[in-house]
């Protein structure tokens, strides 16, 4: 609505939008995190595929598939008119990097969920992130029945770089979604901080 | 325009909107019957050059747009992104899950739109330079407050 950027703050339009990517392996509660926190009902978009996926795609017998399409979840949450939060749940499959790389530009951040019995999943996700140096906060969504661990456990088991937030959650639960978001907004400002002094000092 | 069973996946297929009149002998397992080349009239890429639309570029109707819903060139996907536009200021990634349509193919159409003067498109943050400490702040006070 045109009235609703009669408050610019920023940008061409005075909308502002915020990115955050939810990642981890298949099953972990991306979704399920995603659609505790939106405001509106988890959507899913879908982004066309063709030729890409043909060297890892087994494509014998099926030469005439030559599209293929991947589903993302999102939602959102507005902050105020004009400024609004949007949660993107990355593709599981590890083919599907290349979509990662256009999802993580110009993100604020990334959640990385974490399920106990299988840790393993979420390591090429701390990789990616690492790597790219976007700011990421690991949260291990804590199934009931799972051994419980605590953040200090399995931030060792990940080896993750001194400071990066370990929080434990409920991805069903409303509240418990609300403080893993707020833990990256807040661990995002001061990894941008401290490389604001880092390039004058 | 081509038509034909397409080997489109979709997760959830009912409810598309815009689902041709002759397609009720298909159930939704066949997928959309429309090629996805075809809506763009065969462009993987939005018209005016060094455009790129993020996911979470903001959409708006722009309120002196000419009155195009008469334009002979404008397809109906094209139409039904103005009135979702019209309902609300929406993000690329939202308007493609409403519309039922692939992003890429969304991208073309507003690329169309754009030129037409019938949206504006804000520009997502730079990648790497973060939001200043004050918008941060509100936020994380926004969030509180939910």
């Amino acid at each position: 609505m045109a009235s609703e950027q009669a408050d610019a703050t920023d940008g061409d339009t005075g909308a502002l939008a915020l990115k955050i990517l939810v990642a981890g392996g298949f099953g972990v509660g991306k979704t399920t995190l995603v659609g505790a926190v939106s405001e509106i009902r988890p959507l899913r978009t879908e982004e066309l595929l063709s030729e890409v996926g043909e060297s890892v795609d087994d494509t014998d017998g099926v030469d005439q598939k030559v599209t293929t399409t991947v589903a993302m979840d999102f939602g959102r949450i507005t902050i105020r008119s004009g400024l609004s939060l949007y949660l993107f749940g990355t593709p599981g499959q590890d083919r599907f990097w290349f979509l990662w790389d256009e999802l993580a530009q110009g993100a604020l951040g990334a959640v990385v969920l974490a399920d106990t019995r299988r840790l393993q999943d979420c390591f090429p996700a701390v990789d990616y992130f690492e790597h790219r140096h976007i700011p990421f906060v690991v949260a291990v969504n804590c199934f009931a029945g799972a051994r419980s661990y605590g953040a200090h456990d399995v931030s060792r088991a990940l080896d993750l770089d001194d400071g990066t937030p370990v929080v434990l959650c409920d991805a069903r639960d409303r509240d418990s979604g609300k403080e893993v978001l707020i833990r990256l907004v807040e661990y995002a400002g001061r990894m941008h901080t401290a490389r604001l002094l880092d390039s004058v000092g | 325009m081509s038509r034909g069973r397409t080997v489109l996946m979709t997760e959830d297929s009912a409810g598309a909107p815009h689902r041709p009149p002759d397609s009720q002998w298909y159930d939704n397992e066949a997928g959309p019957l429309v090629r996805p080349y075809a809506m763009t009239g065969g462009r993987t890429r939005p018209g005016p050059s060094g455009v790129r639309f993020d996911l979470i570029a903001l959409v708006s109707l722009d309120t002196g747009a000419p009155d195009v819903l008469d334009d002979t060139s404008l397809g109906p996907e094209h139409r039904t992104l103005i009135e979702l536009c019209r309902a609300e200021t929406q993000s690329v990634a939202e308007l493609a899950a409403d519309a039922d349509l692939p992003v890429g193919v969304v991208r073309v159409l507003l690329g169309d739109l754009l030129e037409l003067g019938c949206v504006t498109v804000s520009r997502p943050v730079p990648p790497g330079q973060l939001p200043d400490e004050r918008i941060l702040r509100e936020v994380i006070e926004g969030l509180r407050a939910l």
